[in-house]
């Protein structure tokens, strides 16, 4: 749905599921707030980091889209120098 | 904490219009979803008016298709808090998140579409979602 605003006024990802991944290799899965002079802001947000469990990136992500997000995290700022862009959940 | 009533009351009633029951009571949620049998779809409602606004309209036009769900019942997050937390207990392995969709047959969910799998689609997209699992879980 591409040019569609999911929350008039903000945004385009505002209030969207996406999935960022930072320069450390870590995936994140959350509802995108805004970008500020800061970095990205997440809301409920679920945490995949290589370096803390055996489970590749892809399955973890696979898991994330059948069962839902398993939110770890309340909020995230990410800083802006992402290793990856950013894409919506749905579509990964 | 709870929205006005009279803030969600169409919510509901765009729901219930279409033969949506509410379950609004533990006792209510247990004494369908306590009981499967054949396919009973769960609408976690919500006050998301970009989400569930285009989530309750989709699901108005997939439960025009054919083939149908026998049984339907929603549940509203973050009003009818016992009953949404009893009804997601049915479908534990899902994350918490809406608006939602389960779809159970014989007890068994077979079809569950998260929030972010309705974020930023339209009604008409939702329901081509909600009919295919129709066609494929509801037929006799």
């Amino acid at each position: 749905m591409s040019g569609h605003v999911f929350h008039p006024g903000h945004e385009e990802l505002h209030g969207v599921t996406v999935v960022v991944q930072d320069a450390e290799g870590r995936t994140y899965v959350g509802r995108y707030h805004e970008r500020t002079a800061r970095g990205i802001l997440m809301h409920d947000v679920a945490v995949h980091d290589p370096a803390a469990t055996p489970m590749s990136a892809a399955d973890w992500l696979a898991r994330q889209r059948k069962f839902g997000v398993q939110i770890s995290q309340r909020h995230v700022m990410l800083p802006g120098d992402l290793a990856g862009g950013i894409r919506r959940l749905i579509d990964v | 904490m709870p929205y006005d009533e009279r803030l969600v009351a169409p919510m509901r009633a765009e729901l219930t219009r279409l033969d949506v029951k509410e379950l609004k009571t533990v006792a209510e949620v247990d004494a369908v979803l306590g009981d499967p049998k054949g396919t009973q779809l769960v609408f976690v409602n919500s006050v998301c008016g970009c989400a569930a606004g285009a989530a309750r309209p989709g699901l108005a036009v997939a439960l025009q298709h054919k083939v149908r769900p026998e049984a339907n019942y929603s549940v509203f997050a973050g009003q009818d808090l016992e009953a949404t937390a009893r009804a997601r207990s049915y479908f534990a392995d899902y994350q918490p998140s809406s608006p939602s969709i389960a779809l159970l047959r014989d007890g068994e969910v077979v079809f569950f579409m998260h929030r972010y799998q309705i974020e930023g689609q339209g009604p008409q997209s939702i329901a081509a979602a909600l009919t295919a699992a129709f066609d494929q879980y509801c037929a006799a």
